[in-house]
């Protein structure tokens, strides 16, 4: 009789990775439920105790501070709904420019590294070595503190060719004031841009078609800055600059921009154009340099190859970090708060949380409002990144 | 009969190519616009190198007892020298600040052996765990007291580089086991253990660290059963550690992602489960991989310590900015920023070039 091979033994059912991973995953719901309850139940028995009541009902009675800046009209009358609204457009605002500045000092920062001049490429290495390795927090207290709130009171403003004033209240500029004519400058450019975009078109077919070329950028440069200049002068020049003037004991008119501001944007800028450096000179580098030669070889000229077979390749490399530094970005100005620059988190999660005691809803709206911010930029982000990716065979 | 033919021995390259003159001419002046580029940088440095190192040295007044003794219109270092023992310690109490000392020196001589080439890596590892799980007990009970005849020093009264290094050191140890459990729980086939990590590693991402601390100061107090109450310091210890660990995550997991699936493959078959699989094969790999990316985070959670000032903790960036404002010594801001971004800076950049270093030593051609 063959013999048999012993009878395999059913391992004992806690070693069945299928019941495992249910028994696993019940465990780690479980908890994170009974958690989730447990403080639920606390704060309930809190907000019971501290006579709280939870809701969304403080944001429509009136709020009763001032904010030092904002973008809409709003006075101490206005509701605790406007302080919000007015908080985010600060927000909004102080990123949207930073990021505009850092993009910029970044990427000059990133080529001048990549530079084959010696002195300019050590000058960038030190300026990223310095400013990244130092705390955002620290660079914003240095501008506010040290710098512009020791500049001079109103009447020894420094003047910079009586346009520009800059003291210990802000910055002073000349700001445009629009006349009645003003609207057909603006529709002159309207129709350029339409104009350009028909002519760019039909260059394009035209050299899929024939292979002859047509200046399209200096034509178009030409269109977008002649007609509406052209269309000024007829219209008789209808702007003036509304310059900033000394009236007792501060400046009247013109625009300001806060000291606060001004530390955080300029702090912010200069902080973040160092990482995004770094990010422009690891994407260019990532193009391999046979793409330089075999562009060469093809016979088109440097500032082409630049163009068509650098820059995509390195964009390509760019993007995804550059849009996580311009979260970060966003983010990092809420040290707006450390300051008093009255953004979403200094005049909201801060004033009116302190004045309403309305904790959980003032943080978790503001948590909100960054988290949706974060999740629209990486959804833009992937979207972006599906369109340039690698299409591989 | 000719003679027969000598070569001409080698000329020798031109001068301009080589020596000072070829360095200068190709790494400064190679084209017009880099010549015009150099002229510009060099006027830079001109205007405010000079100026600068004056302030900063020159003039600089380095004596002195309080504010009379800066008088030179230079950097004023009598603040910086006579606040030291405040920026260093915090409110630590005078006769007490040895035991500050003894911990920072215990530290230096128990990790020392961990920086020696020669040491086998075997006790490396072995003293490394060790320390691990001993020095942040013995830390705690150096500074903390109240036990082995040690007065309690309460943790209000830590502060200055001391509390910033304690956040720090506690952040990093606690932010990497937690960031290498979130990455293997997200890269995890379990749907509910995966969406629980993913979860919570995006909402630490998405949200400001300083509304994390808020959320801390005020939100923390109504989540707590009345009555229960947390050490300031611990909250922003746990805030610090829950948001730098869910970027570890994101980090790990670009290590985890890069380690090709036979080597899990080849786990399986030699019959290890999956802790052994984890633990022995795909994370040391893995780990290597992002060494720079780990380091990168670590410098992030040092300079966001200074966030801690938002509530009301006294760190060294708080301590220095305090004592600015304070009435005997107004106007010294500049040298005070100046003093703690060194010190900030020479903790990053000693991080940074470790890291650099560490990647050389283990680099075993894992990079093609």
């Amino acid at each position: 009789m063959a013999e048999h091979a012993p009878a395999p033994v059913k391992p004992p059912f806690w070693n069945d990775p299928w019941i495992r991973a249910i028994l696993f995953q019940a465990i780690a719901l479980v908890v994170t439920i009974a958690f989730g309850l447990y403080i639920f139940d606390n704060t309930q028995a809190n907000l019971r105790r501290l006579g709280i009541a939870s809701g969304f009902d403080f944001l429509s009675s009136p709020s009763g501070f001032d904010i030092i800046q904002s973008l809409i009209p709003y006075s101490a009358t206005s509701s605790y709904g406007r302080v919000f609204w007015v908080a985010l457009l600060n927000t909004l605002l102080v990123s949207a420019l930073g990021i505009v500045l850092a993009t910029l000092l970044g990427f000059v920062i990133g080529i001048a590294r990549l530079s084959k001049n010696w002195l300019i490429s050590r000058l960038a290495l030190v300026y990223i070595e310095t400013f990244r390795n130092i705390p955002l927090l620290l660079q914003i207290f240095f501008w506010y503190f040290a710098v512009l709130r020791a500049m001079p009171a109103p009447r020894q403003s420094l003047n910079l060719g009586d346009m520009v004033f800059l003291n210990i209240r802000g910055l002073y500029l000349p700001a445009p004031e629009f006349q009645t004519g003003f609207g057909w400058v603006l529709a002159a450019f309207g129709i350029t841009v339409v104009l350009t975009v028909l002519l760019a078109r039909w260059a394009r077919r035209r050299q899929r078609a024939t292979g002859r070329q047509f200046p399209i950028f200096s034509i178009a440069l030409a269109l977008l800055l002649g007609l509406p200049l052209l269309t000024f002068w007829l219209a008789g020049s209808p702007l003036v600059w509304q310059i900033p003037e000394l009236q007792g004991f501060n400046f009247r008119g013109g625009w300001v921009i806060i000291p606060e501001m001004a530390s955080l944007l300029l702090a912010l800028t200069i902080y973040t154009a160092t990482f995004i450096a770094e990010i422009v000179r690891a994407g260019i580098q990532a193009v391999s340099h046979g793409q330089t030669e075999a562009s060469l070889s093809l016979g088109l000229t440097s500032s082409l190859t630049l163009r068509l077979i650098i820059l995509p390749q390195a964009l390509r490399v760019i993007i995804p970090p550059l849009t996580n530094q311009y979260l970060n970005l966003t983010k990092n100005s809420s040290l707006a708060a450390a300051i008093g620059y009255p953004d979403l988190v200094s005049a909201f999660a801060g004033t009116v949380l302190n004045q309403t005691g309305q904790a959980i809803e003032c943080i978790a709206i503001t948590m909100a409002v960054y988290l949706t911010i974060s999740l629209l930029i990486s959804l833009m982000m992937n979207w972006y990144n599906r369109r340039v990716a690698l299409v591989e065979r | 009969m000719p003679e027969p033919r000598v070569p001409h021995s080698n000329l020798p390259p031109p001068t301009s190519t080589t020596g000072v003159v070829g360095w200068l001419r190709r790494s400064l002046f190679s084209s017009p616009l880099n010549a015009v580029l150099t002229l510009l940088a060099v006027y830079l440095l001109y205007v405010t190198l000079p100026p600068l190192l004056r302030w900063a040295f020159l003039d600089a007044a380095w004596s002195g007892e309080d504010r009379e003794a800066c008088r030179s219109g230079g950097a004023c270092w009598v603040f910086i020298r006579v606040h030291l023992d405040q920026f260093l310690y915090g409110f630590y109490p005078d006769e007490q600040r040895w035991r500050v000392n003894a911990a920072v020196l215990l530290l230096i001589l128990g990790a020392a052996p961990l920086f020696v080439r020669t040491v086998s890596s075997k006790f490396k590892v072995r003293l490394g765990l060790g320390l691990l799980i001993a020095y942040p007990l013995v830390a705690f009970v150096l500074l903390k007291g109240g036990m082995i005849g040690l007065p309690v020093v309460d943790t209000s009264q830590w502060g200055g580089l001391l509390l910033t290094l304690v956040i720090a050191g506690v952040g990093m140890t606690a932010a990497l086991p937690l960031g290498v459990l979130l990455a293997l729980g997200r890269r995890s086939r379990m749907p509910a253990i995966q969406t629980l990590c993913v979860t919570f590693i995006e909402f630490w991402r998405g949200v400001p660290l300083i509304t994390v601390l808020f959320m801390s100061s005020v939100m923390l107090p109504l989540f707590l059963p009345a009555g229960m109450n947390f050490d300031k310091l611990l909250r922003a210890l746990i805030g610090v550690t829950l948001f730098q660990g869910a970027y570890m995550a994101e980090v790990v997991r670009g290590g985890l992602q890069a380690i090709p699936k036979g080597q899990f493959e080849a786990a399986a078959a030699l019959g290890l489960g999956y802790w052994k699989t984890m633990g022995l094969i795909v994370l040391p790999q893995a780990l290597k991989l992002v060494i720079p990316g780990i380091v990168n985070t670590f410098i992030a959670l040092f300079k966001d310590t200074s966030l801690v000032l938002i509530i009301g903790l006294f760190d060294l960036m708080n301590i220095v900015h305090n004592a600015t404002t304070n009435p005997a010594w107004l106007g010294f801001s500049t040298e005070g920023y100046v003093f703690a971004a060194t010190v900030y800076w020479l903790f990053c950049f000693s991080m940074s070039r470790y890291s650099q270093n560490l990647e050389k030593h283990l680099y075993t051609g894992h990079k093609r």
